[in-house]
């Protein structure tokens, strides 16, 4: 797309959004042809450092995970339970409310064959998607947005992370993802030194033939500059009202609400959160964390309800590994295999637990083993959720989990 | 003008470019003796040290808490002193890049980090011989450097080889040294994986961080291995990985794509100089030296295609921009947080695999933060990104945010003398000449003709147009 029809476009809609009430907007975007239709969302909050699963979705029942975590282990009672054997960490208090009102399903035992315990190799597969033996230097969503790139409709904001830096995940062959923290400050940033002045001028033509790397770098700051103004433009005048935690996690997702609600291009964000890797007194860290997720999630969802997108936005949270089945001797736990996820939203079949609690009697080499690849979410998301070619994008066919609701 | 714009080529692509004073006294030799003095400037080896020896490492280190020779508090500050030193390394490394002493040897060094990527973040004694390793040895003998990065303690902890043992093989170093160090995909099937992995059992390393071979732990029995058959031991694995052409190919395509252009198509004239150079590799028994003298000397290499066709990765940019105009950081944390925000920390590639480099080092935040890094660096800018933090407590110094982060003394006076001829637009004219690989377009030119006040006094006009070109998205091409 071209800069100056951006620009048209996004005045024209920042008057529109102003003038006209919400319940009209829709109404504006379909004919006048302002926007593609936005479609589903897909939020993906990203816990680094290895979440302790079996401390967040407790086994309250299982003899062996008390006889391994002598000192770290929840109380029974003290869990929320979900059903007959697990429950929530009671630090997910908010989130229990979801699972209470059926929006969020839990599936145990994520993983992939021969799992490596390191944070960047594991992380690495996660985000690229690959076997645990390939290495792949594209992200599945930087995949999903080549696959998704036609003629004009090559749009970076069709996946935002946010952040001041854009992960591997995000990164495909033809286009990447854009990184934004705030759209005020990616903004500024591209008002600001020569940013502005150089995304308007082209390169020497004669250059650009022989050089594809000059026009490659030219048209990123002029896609950004552009992106930015737009997003900018849009997400200026929508303020919601909810009232979010003030934690890292809960002003990125009022971010992303935010972005949702002014109609921004947008299918896919992405946050990731830190201070997972819990090798030393785990319990307090990582409550800590948890009750943060759990709150900043709460606020979101109830946001999205407001807005009426709770049953158009789907979160996705996952760590890239759980850990070790019995505590270490610092009252932590080490880098391990297999864990739970989290899938949040509207749009699902009425929330559950997807699958069978870990097993703890048949481990490998002190770790849990999978029994769902993370591949097959990633295929529901892309398939089922998003609605898109998902082997482009996974390089071949995994099956998806009947999670979604299909009405 | 040719001329010194192939010199500038040659002093990117075979180092971190080159100080004004440096190109005036290549103006006055021929190419070829530029090249020579190349290699002449790299003889010299010094080993980069910032722990002795006998640095213990942090297993040795929980031994002595649990024999009662370090309490809690003295193992915490031990293991996290381990830490720092490895980060210390990164730094010295990169100020040595920035030096401009023995340029090639470290750009090779650089180039062989990414081919033999490592990473280790408990033990630097490791660490510094793996890297004073790849320094040594990076314009030597490449079956030699094979050969002692398989059996550097770094590489054989990085690959689990110390687990690998006989009726328990771990097959994690037979399959990288096939797939990322020497063959390449496809050039070797499962079955060789498994058998030279029973050929490396008992290579190993002991506590004092030297190579061990553990023969009670080697499987003694026979093994076929690319159709041949026979007692291997690990040795007998990496000669017959030499033995193979598809070695001296693979690495020839891979030096290829980080010296000359990462844009290989097919059936192109690259394709047929990669076959050439690569016989000539296999031919002399992997003489890397002479394999860069024939790229170097090679009219080809020169084209005016290749001539700033290349993405610079964040190192070759941050020691680029620190050698060219004399930048000493007073702290270490700038040299950490650029190579933090922009994707490459040397000491810790991503994985083994390496840095994927090329258009991967560009994304709009990535380039944004490129363009705005002149401004940090020669005019103490704010700081107003933050890298990612990823998740592992161990490198989370790596990221530390310090006041006046960019504080730096510039060589402005030496800088400035090479540019005291002519009227302001006659400076931007040679300060594009020195910093970009391609002249400025009209419309680029005007714009920055704006941002200069003409009654300033020279220097200041330097400096402004400097801060200019450094951020314009042609300076992150080479």
């Amino acid at each position: 797309m071209h800069r100056r029809k951006f620009f048209k476009q996004s005045a024209f809609a920042t008057v529109g959004t102003m003038l006209i009430p919400s319940f009209l907007k829709a109404y504006e975007s379909k004919h006048l042809g302002l926007n593609q239709p936005v479609g589903k969302t897909l939020v993906i909050v990203q816990l680094s450092g290895g979440n302790d699963g079996l401390n967040t979705v407790v086994p309250f029942r299982n003899d062996i995970y008390y006889r391994e975590r002598p000192t770290i282990a929840i109380a029974p009672e003290k869990v929320l339970k979900l059903n007959d054997e697990i429950g929530f960490n009671p630090a997910l208090e908010a989130l229990k409310g979801l699972y209470d009102d059926g929006l969020v399903t839990v599936v145990n035992n994520v993983g992939y064959p021969n799992p490596d315990r390191s944070h960047f190799r594991s992380m690495d597969i996660w985000q690229t998607a690959s076997d645990s033996d390939k290495y792949l230097t594209t992200g599945w969503l930087g995949r999903y947005l080549d696959a998704n790139c036609q003629g004009n409709d090559c749009i970076a904001h069709r996946a935002i992370e946010v952040d001041d830096t854009l992960s591997l995940a995000l990164k495909g062959q033809d286009l990447n993802g854009l990184a934004l923290l705030d759209p005020k400050k990616l903004y500024n940033q591209t008002r600001s030194g020569l940013v502005a002045e150089l995304s308007n001028i082209k390169p020497a033509a004669e250059v650009v033939a022989s050089h594809p790397n000059v026009s490659y770098l030219y048209k990123t700051l002029a896609e950004t500059a552009s992106s930015a103004e737009v997003i900018y433009d849009k997400s200026k005048v929508t303020h919601t009202k909810t009232v979010y935690p003030a934690s890292e996690l809960g002003n990125r997702l009022k971010t992303v609400s935010e972005l949702i609600t002014s109609g921004v291009n947008t299918n896919v964000y992405y946050i990731s959160i830190s201070g997972f890797d819990t090798h030393i007194n785990q319990p307090g860290q990582q409550e800590r964390l948890l009750r943060q997720y759990a709150e900043a999630v709460a606020a979101f969802t109830k946001d999205l309800k407001t807005n009426g997108k709770l049953n158009d936005v789907l979160l996705m949270t996952f760590s890239e590994f759980g850990r070790r089945v019995k505590q270490n001797a610092s009252n932590g736990t080490d880098h391990g295999t297999a864990n739970n996820l989290f899938l949040i939203g509207g749009g699902l079949i009425p929330g559950r637990v997807f699958n069978e609690a870990p097993n703890l009697t048949n481990l490998d080499e002190g770790d849990l083993k999978y029994t769902v690849d993370f591949r097959n979410i990633y295929a529901t998301l892309l398939r089922d959720w998003l609605k898109v070619d998902d082997q482009a994008v996974l390089g071949r066919q995994f099956e998806t989990l009947k999670v979604v609701s299909q009405s | 003008m040719k001329e010194r714009v192939n010199k500038q080529h040659l002093f990117w692509r075979a180092g971190f470019g080159a100080t004004p004073a440096q190109l005036r006294e290549a103006d006055r030799q021929p190419l070829r003796k530029v090249v020579s003095q190349l290699f002449t400037n790299s003889r010299a080896f010094t080993p980069l040290l910032v722990v002795s020896d006998d640095q213990p490492d942090k297993k040795e280190l929980k031994n002595r808490f649990k024999e009662g020779q370090l309490n809690r508090e003295m193992l915490k500050d031990r293991i996290r002193e381990n830490r720092e030193a490895i980060r210390d390394l990164n730094v010295l490394w990169v100020e040595q890049m920035a030096s401009g002493r023995g340029a090639l040897r470290e750009k090779m060094a650089l180039f062989w980090h990414g081919h033999f990527a490592c990473r280790n973040q408990n033990n630097v004694r490791m660490v510094q011989q793996y890297t004073n390793l790849i320094r040594e040895q990076a314009l030597g003998n490449f079956g030699d450097l094979l050969m002692a990065v398989s059996k550097s303690p770094a590489m054989l902890q990085f690959l689990n080889n110390q687990q690998n043992r006989k009726n328990a093989p771990n097959e994690n170093f037979a399959r990288e040294v096939m797939e990322l160090f020497t063959l390449g995909r496809a050039n070797y099937t499962e079955h060789d994986i498994k058998e030279a992995a029973r050929a490396f059992t008992g290579w190993g390393f002991n506590p004092q961080g030297e190579f061990v071979f553990r023969r009670n732990v080697h499987d003694e029995g026979e093994k076929t291995v690319f159709g041949k058959t026979g007692n291997f031991q690990g040795d007998d694995i990496i000669k017959l990985l030499l033995e193979r052409k598809e070695t001296a190919t693979f690495v020839t395509t891979k030096l290829y794509r980080f010296l000359v252009t990462d844009e290989i198509a097919t059936d192109s004239a690259d394709q047929q100089r990669i076959s050439q150079l690569a016989d000539q590799f296999y031919r002399s028994g992997y003489d890397t030296a002479g394999l860069l003298e024939t790229i170097f000397t090679s009219d080809w290499f020169y084209e005016p295609k290749h001539i700033g066709g290349r993405i610079k990765s964040p190192v070759e940019l941050l020691a680029g921009m620190q050698h060219s105009l004399g930048i000493h950081f007073e702290q270490k944390q700038p040299i950490l947080y650029v190579q933090r925000t922009l994707g490459q920390v040397l000491l810790y590639p991503p994985n083994v695999a390496g840095w994927p480099g090329g258009r991967n080092w560009i994304d709009s935040s990535s380039l944004l933060f490129r363009m705005k890094l002149p401004d940090l660096v020669l005019k103490a800018g704010e700081v107003t990104i933050k890298p990612k933090d990823d998740g592992d407590v161990n490198t989370a110094l790596l990221a530390r945010k310090v006041n006046r982060l960019f504080a730096a003394s510039i060589d402005w006076p030496t800088f400035e003398k090479a540019f005291q001829k002519g009227n302001g637009e006659h400076v931007l004219d040679e300060l594009a000449l020195y910093f970009l690989p391609q002249p400025l377009s009209p419309s680029q030119r005007t714009l920055l003709l704006t941002k200069v006040k003409k009654e300033a006094p020279r220097s200041e006009q330097i400096r402004t147009l400097t801060t200019l070109l450094l951020s314009l998205p042609d300076y992150q091409l080479c």
